[in-house]
């Protein structure tokens, strides 16, 4: 059996969850919430990240930071698998008694920090990184960031202090995705050779396929083993609503919405 | 006998008692972007695993200390307070107002160069907004107090108060206006310095010094008014309207900007709610930012807040 047939199955059942959300929160952003799935997967059933559903806050937990909030719906039912909350809460999404917001905040039991304004998440999980080391844990720091969030300025204070702080107990996991609100960020700034960059920042840097579980889950686990003094990021390739015909690649599938008969057919398509 | 009055920097006072508890509080950590203080010597000479030189960046000056703060250690961050109140705004809005509702940040944002303070470096340097965009934020303490035994005492308050403070202190040495073992009550957040008959003055920072000097020469005049120093920007609201319930006229004296929500905003504020028989009127900077070098005497002249234009508006025609 193909060693990764769980991830692949546990997408599957993510990427349904996911449309159905869509379906109950049409605001939600469907194709920034596509690109991502895979590194919630490998993170969360891959054995990558140490957590403890039961005591969300647990002092031994990898602290993972999802800085690009409008991607983080897709973690909603995987936090609910893992019994972080009931899985009944996915279906009242948007609804006055729910605790799931669209941009996912602390008051959803499984996220670290405010999440959605972006280019918060590196600064924040370099404290973390520190304050980890300062008390000699054996924990980690993650954090997922959108590649149009590198635009924010205050990423590259992150990014320097990070290095200079030698915080290799910090994965930055950049989706990258490509585009970002009003178009293919190659035409916006252009992020290019992003490798390089981080690389002159002096980070350990590895690239992947953000859609394939084999190169996930061997970059995530180096990084694990890697204690060179260098904090580490991930520039994972992935497609901006990966899977999904007319969102997928589209320049302002950012903002696209499927309709509900949409998400239904394709619902029963995957069923079929 | 009198006691002999110290001239001291806010910001060494603070520094060196955050100093002393780092010596037997091993969860505080002391951030600075790239900013510096004689005091400051001695935690980085002493605490280099502890003291943190973010470069200059407030940004992360915020982001970092919320991160340690997350983790259960007391934070102090240190930078220039206009930058540190403004350059990083949404950082202190998202990483730590919000955050702080569902999870407790000790993360206290010390800043330095409060009003007009940094006189001779001009408006960038001058900080006249930070009281009213602070006050606006839920969630943070902001402390403005006039001398360096109040900004001392705010020490032992920020570690016992698990929650995100902001102070601000003035750049200049000052003489203190509070006795060398005075006991601040940061709940209540002002103090009655001198009671009066029929005005009284509400001050904050800087300006409680120069309403002293008002004091004075009203009480040459055989005139006794009243000066309240307001140190903690939410202050006790039923002991601060009984306070000023007394008088008949209240005049509010701050360095920041008038009628855009700082100390004026907030008696005007109480006034209302408590519905008290007091008149008012308030000092500050018009909404103009002032060009000017030569000091803090040449701004206020500037500014039309020199003690004589104070001192007409505090006797003026009040109908």
């Amino acid at each position: 059996m193909n060693k990764f047939q769980k991830l692949e199955d546990k997408t599957k059942w993510v990427k349904r969850e996911l449309l159905k959300l869509h379906k109950l929160a049409p605001e939600s952003r469907i194709a920034s919430s596509l690109s991502d799935i895979e590194i919630f997967v490998t993170l969360y059933y891959g054995g990558i990240l140490k957590y403890n559903a039961q005591i969300p806050l647990s002092s031994e937990r990898d602290r993972f930071i999802v800085s690009k909030g409008h991607g983080g719906v897709s973690l909603f039912p995987i936090l609910a698998d893992l019994g972080y909350f009931a899985k009944e809460e996915l279906r009242k999404i948007g609804q006055s008694d729910s605790f799931l917001c669209v941009i996912p905040d602390t008051a959803i039991p499984g996220f670290e920090t405010i999440n959605g304004s972006l280019g918060h998440g590196l600064g924040v999980a370099c404290g973390i990184a520190v304050a980890l080391k300062r008390k000699k844990s054996d924990a980690r720091v993650y954090v997922l960031c959108g590649d149009g969030e590198l635009n924010e300025g205050a990423v590259w204070e992150g990014v320097m202090f990070a290095a200079y702080h030698k915080l290799d107990n910090l994965v930055f996991i950049v989706d990258n995705n490509q585009i970002s609100m009003l178009g293919y960020q190659k035409n916006i700034l252009g992020l290019e050779p992003l490798d390089a960059k981080f690389k002159a920042f002096n980070w350990e840097v590895l690239t992947v396929d953000g859609h394939n579980f084999a190169e996930l889950d061997s970059a995530l686990t180096i990084f694990k083993t890697k204690d060179n003094n260098k904090p580490k990021a991930l520039i994972a390739n992935t497609r901006k609503g990966n899977g999904i015909e007319g969102l997928e690649g589209h320049p302002m599938s950012h903002v696209m919405t499927l309709k509900a008969d949409r998400i239904d057919k394709i619902l029963e398509e995957y069923d079929g | 006998m009198a006691e002999t009055k110290i001239i001291k920097t806010m910001r060494d006072a603070i520094i060196e008692k955050i100093y002393d508890q780092m010596h037997c509080n091993d969860r505080i950590f002391f951030l600075s972007a790239d900013f510096g203080a004689p005091a400051l010597d001695k935690v980085r000479d002493d605490f280099p695993e502890r003291f943190i030189n973010v470069g200059i960046a407030e940004q992360n000056l915020v982001n970092v200390a919320c991160g340690l703060g997350l983790e259960g250690f007391i934070v102090y961050a240190y930078a220039i307070t206009g930058f540190l109140s403004m350059r990083a705004y949404e950082q202190i809005r998202v990483n730590l107002a919000l955050s702080c509702q569902h999870r407790p940040i000790n993360v206290n944002l010390v800043g330095v160069g409060a009003g007009v303070s940094y006189d001779v470096a001009g408006p960038t340097h001058h900080c006249l907004e930070d009281i009213s965009i602070m006050r606006t934020l839920p969630n943070i303490v902001t402390c403005s107090p006039c001398d360096w035994v109040t900004a001392d005492r705010f020490v032992d308050f920020s570690i016992n108060h698990n929650m995100p403070k902001y102070i601000r202190l003035d750049g200049k040495p000052l003489p203190n206006v509070y006795s060398h073992d005075c006991i601040i009550n940061w709940q209540k957040g002002f103090n009655s310095l001198y009671k009066g008959s029929d005005i009284c003055i509400v001050s904050t920072g800087y300006m409680t010094h120069r309403s002293q000097e008002i004091v004075h020469e009203f009480c040459e005049h055989g005139e006794n008014i009243g000066l309240i120093d307001v140190f903690n920007l939410a202050p006790d609201a039923e002991a601060l309207a009984a306070e000023i319930g007394r008088y008949k006229k209240v005049v509010t004296i701050e360095e920041g900007f008038k009628n855009r929500g700082g100390l004026d905003s907030l008696i005007l504020q109480l006034i209302n709610e408590k519905r008290l028989n007091v008149k008012f009127a308030n000092i500050g900077f018009d909404s103009r930012y002032i060009f000017k070098s030569g000091g803090r005497e040449v701004i206020y002249q500037a500014a039309g807040l020199s003690k004589k234009d104070m001192i007409e508006v505090i006797t003026k025609s009040w109908d």
